[in-house]
C-alpha cells in the first residue's frame, strides 16, 4: 500500500514546516490564548458585576460568537478590519492590517467567548465567603478580584483553559482560508508543490495528533495534582 | 463606637430578617449577640460593616455612617476587623501572606514591615511556625487563630465576631476562645455573635438576645443570665444552659 509513497518529502520539507509553520502556528496559539484568557475575564466579570447594561451587552456577544462556525468569522474578520479600521481612525482608504494581525485579533475575539463561560463558572465556583472576607478587610472590588477571586478560578479552572487551548491550537489551522503559512498552510504548500498530498496530509495528521495527545496527557496529570492541592 | 439604630432589612416585605433593631457598642465593651438560629444575629453582625445591605435605620461606625452611599466603604472596613463562622483564610496564599495581603494593599505598608506584624500575630496566636504552610494544612481551629490574626493585622478599632467556633470540633474551641478572651481583657472593643454562654460569663459586659429579627433582650450579664425579663430569653437559656 505504502509502495508508491515518497516519505523523504517530509524530511526535506522539515526545516521549513517548524521553523515556518508550527513557528506560527504556536505563536498564533500562544498569543491568542492570552489575549483570549484576558478578554474572556473581562466579558465574565461584566457578566457577573451585578450592572444589568454590562451583563446583557456581554451575554450578546458571547451568545453571538458562540452561534458562529469560527471559519466564517475568520473569512468576514479578514475582509471587514480594514474597513473598520477606516471608520475608526476616519483614513480615506481601507486599513491594511495583514493577515497575521487580522487573524490574531479574530482568534483572540472568538476564543475570548469561550473563555469567559469557564472563567464565569471560575468565579461562581469561588465560596461568596471569599469576596466578603477580602471585603471586610478593606480591599476594593477590583483588589478582591485580582488577588482573591481570579486566582483561585484560575486555578480551579486551568485543565479546563488548557484543554480549550488544545481546541485552539487545532483551530489556529482554519488560518489556510486565509493562505497564512501555518503549520497545515506550509504542509499544504509543500504536498502541492511536489505533488505529494497523502503524505504530508498524514504527516500533519500525525503532528497535530501527537502535540495535543500529550498536552491532554499533561492536563490529566496537572488535573491529578491540583486535586491534591486542595 | 458602634451605634445601630431602628434597624430593618427584609427581602421581601413578607419576609423580614431585622425588625426595627436598636442597640449600641461603646469603646472597650464586649457585646455578646445569642440567638436562635434563624433569629438575624449573623445578618445584624454583617449589617455594621456594609456586608449586609439594610432598607431602613442608620448604623455608624466610630462616627461614620455605614449606610451613606458617600462613605468609603473599604475605608471603613479595614479598621474594623471581622472573623467569620467558615475562617475564609485565602486558600491560594500562604498563612504569612494571608495575613499581609491587605495590610499592603489597603494600608500600604512596605513588605517587610507587613512580615514583621504578621509574625508578631501570629506568634501571640501561637502559630509562628505555621508561618509559611498553606491553609489547607492548618487544622480549623489553627485557621480561625490566622483568621484573628489577619484581622488583627489591620489594627482594628473594634472586632465583630461571626459564629467563631459554630464550625469547629469541640475539642478546637477552646483555643480559639482563649485568644478571644485574651483580647477582650487587653480591652478591644468586641461584638460577638456565638453560643458559647461560658465565654459570654466570663468576658462579655452585655448580651444580647434576638429572636425572629428583634432584639428581644439587651442586659448587663449579670442581669441576662440571673434573671432574664422575656420569656423567649428564658426559654433559650434554660435550653442551651441544661446540658
Amino acid at each position: 500500500m505504502f509502495g508508491n509513497l515518497d516519505f523523504d518529502v517530509i524530511r526535506r520539507a522539515l526545516p521549513y514546516l517548524f521553523f515556518e509553520g508550527m513557528t506560527f502556528t504556536l505563536t498564533l496559539t500562544g498569543l491568542a490564548a492570552l489575549g483570549g484568557l484576558v478578554f474572556g475575564t473581562a466579558l465574565a466579570l461584566m457578566r457577573l458585576s451585578g450592572f444589568k447594561i454590562l451583563g446583557r451587552i456581554a451575554g450578546v456577544y458571547v451568545d453571538f460568537m458562540r452561534s458562529l462556525p469560527l471559519v466564517l468569522v475568520i473569512f468576514w474578520f479578514y475582509f471587514l478590519v480594514p474597513y473598520i479600521g477606516q471608520w475608526v481612525t476616519g483614513a480615506s482608504r481601507p486599513i491594511s492590517v495583514g493577515a497575521f494581525a487580522s487573524s490574531l485579533i479574530t482568534f483572540i475575539m472568538f476564543e475570548a467567548a469561550y473563555f469567559s463561560e469557564i472563567m464565569r463558572a471560575g468565579i461562581q465556583s469561588i465560596s461568596r465567603g471569599q469576596p466578603a472576607a477580602a471585603s471586610a478587610l478593606g480591599l476594593t472590588y477590583g483588589q478582591t478580584m485580582r488577588y482573591v477571586v481570579l486566582p483561585q478560578a484560575f486555578r480551579n479552572m486551568l485543565p479546563v483553559l488548557i484543554t480549550q487551548t488544545i481546541v485552539l491550537f487545532q483551530d489556529t489551522s482554519l488560518v489556510y482560508v486565509l493562505s497564512i503559512t501555518d503549520f497545515l498552510g506550509a504542509a499544504s504548500k509543500v504536498a502541492q508543490r511536489d505533488g505529494r498530498l497523502v503524505e504530508m496530509y498524514l504527516f500533519a495528521a500525525v503532528v497535530y495528533f501527537t502535540i495535543s495527545c500529550i498536552a491532554s496527557y499533561a492536563v490529566r496529570r496537572l488535573q491529578a495534582r491540583i486535586a491534591i492541592v486542595r | 463606637m458602634i451605634e445601630i439604630s431602628h434597624v430593618n432589612k427584609w427581602y421581601t416585605p413578607s419576609f423580614q430578617v431585622l425588625t426595627d433593631c436598636t442597640t449600641s457598642v461603646t469603646k472597650g465593651e464586649v457585646v455578646v449577640v445569642c440567638g436562635p438560629s434563624g433569629s438575624g444575629k449573623s445578618t445584624l453582625i454583617k449589617c455594621v460593616n456594609a456586608l449586609e445591605p439594610f432598607q431602613s435605620g442608620d448604623i455608624s461606625v466610630d462616627g461614620t455612617k455605614v449606610n451613606d452611599p458617600k462613605t468609603n466603604l473599604p475605608k471603613l472596613r479595614s479598621r474594623v476587623g471581622m472573623v467569620f463562622q467558615h475562617f475564609e483564610l485565602f486558600p491560594h496564599l500562604k498563612i504569612i501572606d494571608n495575613l499581609c495581603l491587605a495590610q499592603e494593599k489597603v494600608l500600604n505598608r512596605s513588605r517587610d514591615k507587613a512580615m514583621a506584624k504578621g509574625m508578631q500575630l501570629l506568634e501571640r496566636v501561637g502559630l509562628k511556625e505555621q508561618a509559611q504552610k498553606f491553609p489547607a494544612n492548618l487544622s480549623g481551629g489553627q485557621q480561625q487563630r490566622v483568621a484573628i490574626a489577619r484581622a488583627l493585622a489591620m489594627d482594628p478599632i473594634v472586632m465583630l465576631f461571626d459564629e467563631p467556633t459554630s464550625a469547629l470540633d469541640p475539642e478546637m474551641v477552646s483555643e480559639v476562645l482563649d485568644v478571644m478572651v485574651d483580647l477582650a481583657h487587653e480591652g478591644m472593643t468586641m461584638m460577638v455573635v456565638t453560643h458559647e454562654m461560658g465565654f459570654a460569663r466570663k468576658v462579655a459586659n452585655r448580651v444580647i438576645f434576638m429572636d425572629r429579627g428583634e432584639i428581644v433582650e439587651d442586659a448587663a450579664k449579670e442581669d441576662f443570665f440571673g434573671k432574664p425579663r422575656s420569656d423567649r430569653a428564658q426559654k433559650f437559656l434554660s435550653k442551651i444552659l441544661s446540658h
